[in-house]
């Protein structure tokens, strides 16, 4: 089967609604699991990765929740279906780097993605946009329960379920959000938020997990302890952690607002230009460019522009999508003209940002202090 | 001092971390340092850097340097030092003193406390009751209270399915 014909359109991704989805992104419920009498994939050899694959994906493909799904191994997609897998948050960058004896399968409608002979015999996630990680932990909880019974775990009664590196033992759970905080950054109060995250036993992370930079002032937060506690209390301390987040990054933006809107403005408006009339753009700058016209947009300095269409750019300006809409394969320089191209021609409709409450006239920029 | 990340380049960046009662060295050159955010105070790749160092540090201690290797799959410690991960299931037996202290500083406790697969709760439970009978029971005798040792006795035998050879004194 063809991913692109299965995979929903960036427009319509860009559509689903969620709670809190002005800074939550989209919650993630992961789960760890591994066969029983059975190597791990990354010390396995071939063979042996090609039975437990030939073992396990049957079992995922006959769950009710995977009707009409994806499924696929990893050799049959192409280095540029892979890319796009990871640009939509689907498979991991080490997913992605697979090949024969791994393989994932994909849920109709893109809330269950199980990752076959990843790091570990079984990753299998449910993805939900904006903040419901509760929503997403039952889910993945109930998968989970229907799969035991078609195949045979590696569980210890001391240690619980057994996973490749010893971080996720245990419950072998990872509950995370993406998180969308451009006010915090604007205030310089990132870091201290990051820091007295991390002093509560949780990770901040870049937009593509593990060792990833915070492109689009995207940052993933998530547990890093699966041992010791249950999967509802792990779900509930990230949780209310998120709600405080989100409290802190209303609070920003509402302060800048108040305290700098020039400087606010200034950032937005140049955003807006750069974004609306560049003739070659990375895609590295179009994502720090575009969470600023996204915090423009809720700051509703966009009238008539609606937060999908920005989201869908974020969606349709990474290099593989960016790729795919091409017949020829393109050079980072050539692909940075067509983005530029299709950034100017998708903004062409939206105005310059309104600045609602203008300083006096020549009051320049606001002063830091106060 | 080479750095500990690529192995290649000397060591100019040295950081240490405690957690719990345990300290973390690490040792970076100035490439890796800034690669893995040494730099950037939210340093977002240096906690797992950090914690996979730390397994392989602790594990060097525990075995006092003989290699010991899972009968089941033949991995050994210095396959561990190298990816960070196991090599089976069967390598957490193997390896057990070594990743106990580890395990300590990287999680909440060192049992765990989630989900059960069904088929196995009633056994799981099951044992939980046994050990802690047995508790019971080598606690009375310690305090000569044969009364209750006797009585936890009988408790437990008939817990303890025939012929599995569990011993009860």
């Amino acid at each position: 089967m063809d991913i692109h014909k299965f995979l929903v359109s960036p427009a319509e991704t860009a559509q689903r609604h969620g709670p809190h989805d002005r800074i939550v992104m989209s919650s993630r419920v992961r789960l760890a699991r591994n066969l029983k009498d059975a190597t791990f994939p990354g010390w396995a050899k071939k063979p042996e990765r090609v039975r437990v694959f030939d073992l396990i994906r049957p079992a995922v493909e006959s769950l009710p929740e995977m009707k009409d799904a994806f499924s696929e191994a990893m050799d049959n997609l192409s280095a540029l279906d892979k890319q796009i897998l990871v640009e939509r948050h689907l498979i991991s960058r080490e997913h992605a780097a697979k090949s024969s004896g791994s393989g994932l399968v994909l849920n109709r409608d893109e809330t269950f993605c199980v990752m076959i002979n990843e790091e570990d015999h079984l990753r299998m996630q449910a993805l939900r946009p904006g903040l419901q990680l509760r929503q997403a932990w039952s889910a993945i909880d109930h998968l989970d329960s229907e799969l035991e019974k078609k195949l045979d775990y590696a569980f210890n009664n001391d240690l619980g379920y057994m996973t490749a590196c010893p971080t996720n033992l245990g419950t072998g759970i990872r509950v995370s959000a993406m998180l969308h905080l451009p006010g915090l950054v604007l205030a310089e109060q990132i870091n201290p938020i990051i820091q007295s995250v991390n002093k509560l036993g949780l990770a901040v992370r870049g937009l593509y997990g593990e060792g990833t930079e915070a492109l689009g002032n995207i940052f993933q937060v998530s547990n890093q302890m699966t041992l010791g506690e249950n999967e509802i209390t792990i779900v509930e301390r990230l949780d209310k952690v998120l709600s405080q987040i989100i409290e802190h990054e209303e609070n920003a933006r509402q302060t800048l607002l108040e305290k700098k809107p020039k400087v606010v403005y200034n950032h937005i408006g140049r955003a807006y230009g750069i974004l609306a009339n560049a003739h070659s753009i990375s895609s590295k700058e179009t994502m720090n460019l575009l969470s600023l016209m996204r915090l423009g947009v809720d700051m509703d300095l966009f009238p008539g522009t609606q937060r999908a269409l920005v989201d869908e750019l974020f969606i349709l300006t990474q290099p593989a999508h960016l790729q795919k809409q091409l017949s020829d394969k393109l050079s980072a320089e050539e692909r940075d003209l067509i983005r530029a191209d299709m950034l100017r021609e998708r903004l062409k409709n939206v105005g310059r940002p309104v600045a609602k409450h203008f300083g006096a006239p020549g009051m320049g920029l606001d002063k830091s202090a106060n | 001092m080479q750095c500990s990340n690529c192995k290649e380049k000397p060591a100019t960046v040295h950081l240490t971390q405690i957690v719990g009662d345990k300290m973390q060295k690490l040792d970076l050159c100035e490439d890796c340092a800034k690669a893995k955010g040494v730099n950037d105070p939210g340093g977002f790749a240096l906690a797992d850097l950090m914690l996979g160092l730390g397994v392989s540090q602790e594990m060097e201690k525990s075995s006092g340097g003989v290699e010991i290797k899972c009968p089941r799959c033949g991995f050994t410690q210095a396959d561990f030092k190298k990816s960070g991960r196991l090599g089976c299931p069967e390598c957490y037996k193997t390896f057990a003193e070594g990743l106990e202290g580890l395990l300590k500083t990287m999680h909440k406790g060192t049992r765990h406390a989630g989900k059960v697969p069904e088929a196995l709760r009633e056994s799981r439970e099951q044992a939980d009751r046994l050990k802690s009978l047995q508790k019971k029971l080598d606690k009375a005798i310690k305090e000569e209270d044969f009364e209750q040792a006797a009585q936890l006795r009988d408790e437990l035998k008939q817990l303890t399915p025939r012929g599995t050879g569990l011993t009860v004194t």
